[in-house]
């Protein structure tokens, strides 16, 4: 499904405005719930970390770890599985409700490919969407790591941004960026799979939305495992 | 179980002069087979009732006319094309010259009913100018132009069975599948749905199959035409079409054909299980 959605993309017809209402659902819809997560995340790392290094008296090194942490690991797994708890149970279910009604066979008997108009869309704009809105988790945990460092460590804005942005390599950015594509398609597809495998009603709906999520979220902490061993053996070998 | 007391024009008409042919159709699910060698043909501009107890297969005949299901086995062929082989991007093809009423209705619900029932020209491309008369036109023809900026869970069961209709002639199709067009609603509403179908065949000529479980919406079908110049129904055949009977009723038993005929033959039948449907 995850392919067939992709190769979609490259040939006609292509539904341009459903794959804008879905970034505006998914990515402007998620928005609150990345922000408000990634700047308590950002600072809570902080706490945590920062009473550590107190002990050996390198609280400067807190911006290092809060940067490496939130754009290698934190930023894009957390914004992953928030998206997919709010937007693949939300694919799932109005798919699901589509399938029960019989609109999506409506949709087949007017000539539309459901996997066109529905499935394409969704995807793509996961893909364009969750590495968005990893890029904004990320700075603004740094944000809210900065606000606990200045307050609680006694550590200067300035040391903490310089620190935090030294540190990062162009492999920790590609790393982070291409788990947050590689959670993308997973939420989406997943979420489309659900939602057009419904059986059984109503019934069958709550059944898949509830699926969605818990499926679309191990294979998240999953993919996760793996992406983050490829990326230590390649900036091994490279 | 009642022997089958007829089964005319069993053998196949000549292709060309069928629209819709069934040979031979079987399909079935986990429970076991549905349709048991289904064998039917309706001629350009013939309506076929399909009468049958729940479950007999009727949705899936419709669904199988229209390359929704495949059949396990025999062969379709609609508008001159063997459905059988074809894939589903060649189905898609397909079922643009096709109508399908479904039985809710199956309009778009986040969609408002001007968007639903434009909504074929729209994947087509059409230009506004274009799109917007022609979503007129059929509201018009249905008789709910006032609904179009409304949405569907706004409207009630009867409009909302209109504004599928509305949707399924949309491109003028020369074939319309209706699956229990009157299912669940009240015997006026079920009338004016009726009515528009007696309007779709005698103005537009379709040829039509009709699943439903309501004997008097077959009878009603046969004794009933509309005079496009009066605009009214009036009981009787069409003066041009009085020798030519329009409307047959095939009565599915066990997936198969239990009876084929004229509403006049089935109403002598002395068949039992045919008195059944005639209480």
């Amino acid at each position: 499904m995850s392919l067939q959605s992709l190769t979609n993309l490259f040939t006609p017809p292509r539904y341009g405005q459903d794959t804008l209402d879905q970034m505006d659902d998914i990515g402007v819809g998620s928005l609150p719930i990345v922000l408000l997560s990634g700047f308590f995340i950002g600072a809570v790392m902080v706490l945590q970390t920062g009473a550590q290094f107190q002990r050996f008296g390198q609280v400067s090194l807190t911006g290092d770890i809060v940067s490496l942490a939130l754009v290698r690991e934190l930023g894009p797994t957390i914004t992953g599985l928030l998206v997919a708890g709010r937007c693949s149970s939300g694919i799932a279910s109005e798919l699901g409700s589509m399938l029960v009604t019989e609109q999506v066979d409506a949709m087949r008997a007017m000539g539309t490919d459901p996997s066109r108009k529905l499935n394409s869309p969704r995807v793509l704009a996961a893909l364009i969407t969750v590495p968005l809105l990893t890029t904004i988790s990320v700075f603004v945990g740094l944000v809210g790591g900065m606000v606990a460092s200045v307050f609680s460590l006694r550590l200067s804005a300035t040391t903490f941004w310089q620190r935090a942005i030294a540190i990062l390599e162009f492999s920790d950015l590609m790393q982070g960026f291409i788990k947050s594509l590689v959670f993308g398609l997973i939420l989406s597809t997943v979420g489309c799979y659900q939602g057009l495998s419904v059986r059984g009603g109503t019934q069958g709906v709550g059944r898949a939305t509830t699926q969605a999520v818990v499926v679309s979220s191990v294979m998240i902490i999953i993919a996760d495992t793996f992406l983050t061993k490829l990326a230590l053996y390649l900036a091994d070998k490279l | 179980m009642d022997s089958p007391p007829r089964i005319p024009n069993a053998a196949l008409q000549p292709q060309s002069a069928a629209t819709i042919t069934f040979d031979d159709v079987w399909i079935g699910f986990e429970e076991g087979p549905i349709l048991r060698g289904l064998t039917f043909s309706a001629k350009p501009g013939e309506t076929l009732v399909l009468l049958g107890e729940t479950g007999t297969g009727k949705t899936l005949a419709l669904k199988i006319a229209a390359g929704l299901l495949s059949p396990d086995r025999g062969a379709v062929h609609a508008l001159g094309q063997d459905l059988s082989g074809k894939s589903e991007q060649e189905l898609l093809q397909f079922r643009r010259q096709i109508g399908f009423v479904f039985q809710e209705g199956a309009l778009f619900d986040s969609l408002t009913v001007g968007e639903n029932v434009a909504y074929r020209l729209i994947e087509d491309g059409a230009p506004e100018e274009v799109v917007t008369p022609s979503v007129q036109e059929v509201l018009r023809f249905v008789e709910l132009e006032h609904t179009s900026d409304m949405l569907p869970s706004e409207l009630s069961g009867g409009m909302r069975r209109r504004v599928s209709i509305a949707r399924a002639l949309i491109t003028r199709p020369p074939i319309v599948l209706y699956d229990s067009p009157t299912a669940g609603l009240d015997p006026i509403t079920s009338q004016t749905i009726i009515t528009l179908i007696l309007r779709l065949r005698d103005v537009y000529g379709v040829t039509a199959l009709m699943a439903t479980h309501r004997l008097q919406d077959g009878f009603a079908l046969a004794n009933f035409h509309f005079d496009p110049e009066t605009r009214t129904v009036r009981r009787g055949a069409a003066a041009d079409r009085a020798q030519q009977p329009i409307t047959r009723f095939l009565v599915l038993r066990d997936g198969q054909i239990y009876f084929e005929g004229s509403p006049e033959e089935m109403l002598k039948s002395k068949d039992s299980y045919l008195q059944r449907f005639l209480i």
